[in-house]
């Protein structure tokens, strides 16, 4: 029987402690809505959405109120739209009537973002790929909660260095395209290598052609209670240290997990994965930086701040393995900076580049995440980015993206405020020097030898 | 018929004051909900009261007791609240 100290922690966790669940996503599979006329596709798509998610947001709300514990975002995830439209789609305008399509449903079935706008094209692009990609800079222009996505690399594949260019210029282009948002559009833009599945983060979430019809995923975070939990054992050694996140990590994914079950039983929809993340919000006490911090650095960013991140993926994923009978998507802490107070004063203070961020992503943050720069920095400097980024993903066979904001009309020094959930970020300098004839020599980066096990 | 065994906890956290129980209590009769258990204590200065319950043959569905009795304890000044039992169980025993 359980007793009134147990509740209490976990009431405890939950109104004091910013325990939530981050997500429930729902994938559904595309596929069956292909034709070849371009509003049929359309239609099909619209309807597919509206029909079997159409509960997806009262059950979520129903689970959330009957458990006690805060489900933040319900969410949809669909098959990568390069692959749904290229029979029907022409034109990168062709695309963008799908993108309202998707935004509609999103709007319809009451989710806060639906990804799916993505394509695949880690080895090489086919011209819906193409299309599709030139598309991103409008569609996420003239849509609310449409999200996008593009592998271009992977560990099996190498890295595919004209869509890595491509990607660059389309980052600017997007920054354009919503310059009077704050260039916002590139918040809703991530560039993957080894893209998972299954991931249900937004803005990276797609639903992968090795998913079934319609699944559902959830996302636990929860760095306000890790923290807390890292208070109580300030000055003990780190075997003491990493026992005291992995346990702590356990009781949170089991909350996520439950939740997962609960919603897949209701929804009539399989249970896929839990995504074992730890993600900040821009509220006071849930974020990364202060979890690092706790552990004795004085501020993220400092000399240490790797290996502090190294063991806290790893204690988060041991304790939380354990909880879920599936775990998947992208499990790793995310350091998105605009979304984690932390994270922002360490880079006011002078603490925290793109640099150090960058040696962070080897030791499994996902990625240079929602980091605002320059709106002046180049189409290959963003490249540049990009390829380190996924020479790194590539390399140590593990899931890295991007998510770099290039707002227009602002420099370093200057703040951007993209509001709610994306929080605001100092605009970060980037190192200037020049990459353009590296990024200009096109075709791809063969696949490392590691990558050969057969 | 998975959902039948299940159990509901209340717990009601705040200062202490006269006919705490007595009001919880006499909602849950009203709406047939049987008390199995109640436990009381003190962390950090607060009064803290468990209740498990059986509302299986409540004609009431736990949303909306959730509702009504987050409503009685706005009405004492206390913060009342009803969940099911699974998020602490799954959340403390393997």
């Amino acid at each position: 029987m359980i007793n009134i100290f147990e509740v209490y922690e976990t009431n405890k966790m939950i109104e004091q402690e910013m325990l939530d669940v981050r997500t429930i996503t729902m994938g559904i599979s595309l596929l069956d809505c292909c034709d070849s006329d371009l509003n049929t596709v359309n239609r099909n798509i619209y309807d597919k959405i509206t029909r079997v998610a159409k509960d997806l947001v009262s059950v979520g709300r129903d689970i959330e109120r009957e458990y006690g514990i805060p489900i933040v975002n319900k969410r949809i995830s669909v098959t990568p739209i390069a692959l749904v439209g290229g029979p029907a789609c022409h034109s990168p305008e062709d695309f963008v009537t799908i993108a309202k399509t998707l935004d509609k449903a999103a709007k319809t079935t009451g989710v806060n973002f639906l990804g799916g706008y993505s394509a695949l094209v880690s080895k090489g692009m086919t011209p819906a790929d193409e299309n599709l990609i030139r598309s991103i800079p409008l569609a996420l222009a003239s849509t609310e909660r449409v999200c996008s996505s593009v592998n271009i690399g992977s560990t099996k594949t190498g890295i595919n260095m004209d869509a890595v260019k491509l990607m660059g210029e389309m980052v600017k282009e997007t920054a354009e395209a919503t310059k009077e948002n704050s260039s916002m559009g590139c918040a809703k833009l991530v560039v993957f290598c080894n893209a998972p599945d299954d991931n249900p983060f937004m803005a990276g979430a797609f639903h992968g052609v090795t998913e079934g019809d319609t699944v559902i995923h959830v996302g636990v975070s929860g760095p306000g209670v890790v923290k807390r939990a890292l208070e109580t054992v300030r000055g003990e050694n780190f075997e003491v240290l990493c026992e005291t996140v992995k346990k702590t990590a356990f009781k949170v994914t089991r909350a996520g997990q439950l939740v997962a079950q609960e919603a897949s039983q209701r929804l009539g929809v399989p249970f896929g994965i839990v995504d074992l993340s730890l993600a900040p919000t821009p509220s006071v006490g849930d974020s990364v930086a202060e979890i690092l911090e706790e552990m004795g650095l004085e501020s993220v960013g400092a000399p240490g701040t790797t290996a502090a991140l190294a063991l806290l993926n790893d204690q988060v994923k041991k304790g939380g393995v354990m909880a879920s009978s599936f775990v998947g998507g992208l499990s790793g802490a995310f350091l998105p900076v605009s979304e984690d107070q932390g994270m922002i004063d360490a880079v006011n203070r002078g603490a925290l580049t793109i640099e150090k961020l960058e040696a962070m992503t080897c030791v499994c943050s996902v990625g240079l995440d929602m980091i605002a720069i320059p709106g002046t920095t180049s189409a290959a400097t963003i490249s540049g980015i990009i390829a380190d980024e996924a020479a790194i993903g590539m390399i140590n066979q593990k899931t890295t993206a991007v998510r770099l904001i290039p707002v227009v009309g602002k420099d370093v020094g200057d703040t951007v405020e993209f509001g709610g959930l994306l929080g605001y970020a100092p605009i970060q300098r980037v190192n200037t020097f020049g990459c353009e004839d590296f990024i200009n020599r096109g075709g791809r980066i063969p696949a490392p030898i590691h990558s050969f096990k057969n | 018929m998975r959902q039948t065994m299940k159990k509901t906890i209340i717990t009601v956290v705040g200062e202490d004051t006269v006919g705490i129980i007595a009001k919880v209590c006499t909602y849950l009769a009203d709406n047939d909900v049987n008390v199995e258990d109640i436990s009381q204590t003190i962390i950090q200065g607060y009064f803290n009261m468990m209740m498990i319950v059986d509302a299986n043959n409540s004609s009431k569905p736990i949303g909306e007791m959730v509702s009504d009795l987050e409503q009685i304890g706005d009405e004492i000044g206390l913060k009342i609240r009803c969940q099911h039992e699974d998020i602490f169980t799954r959340m403390h025993r393997i």
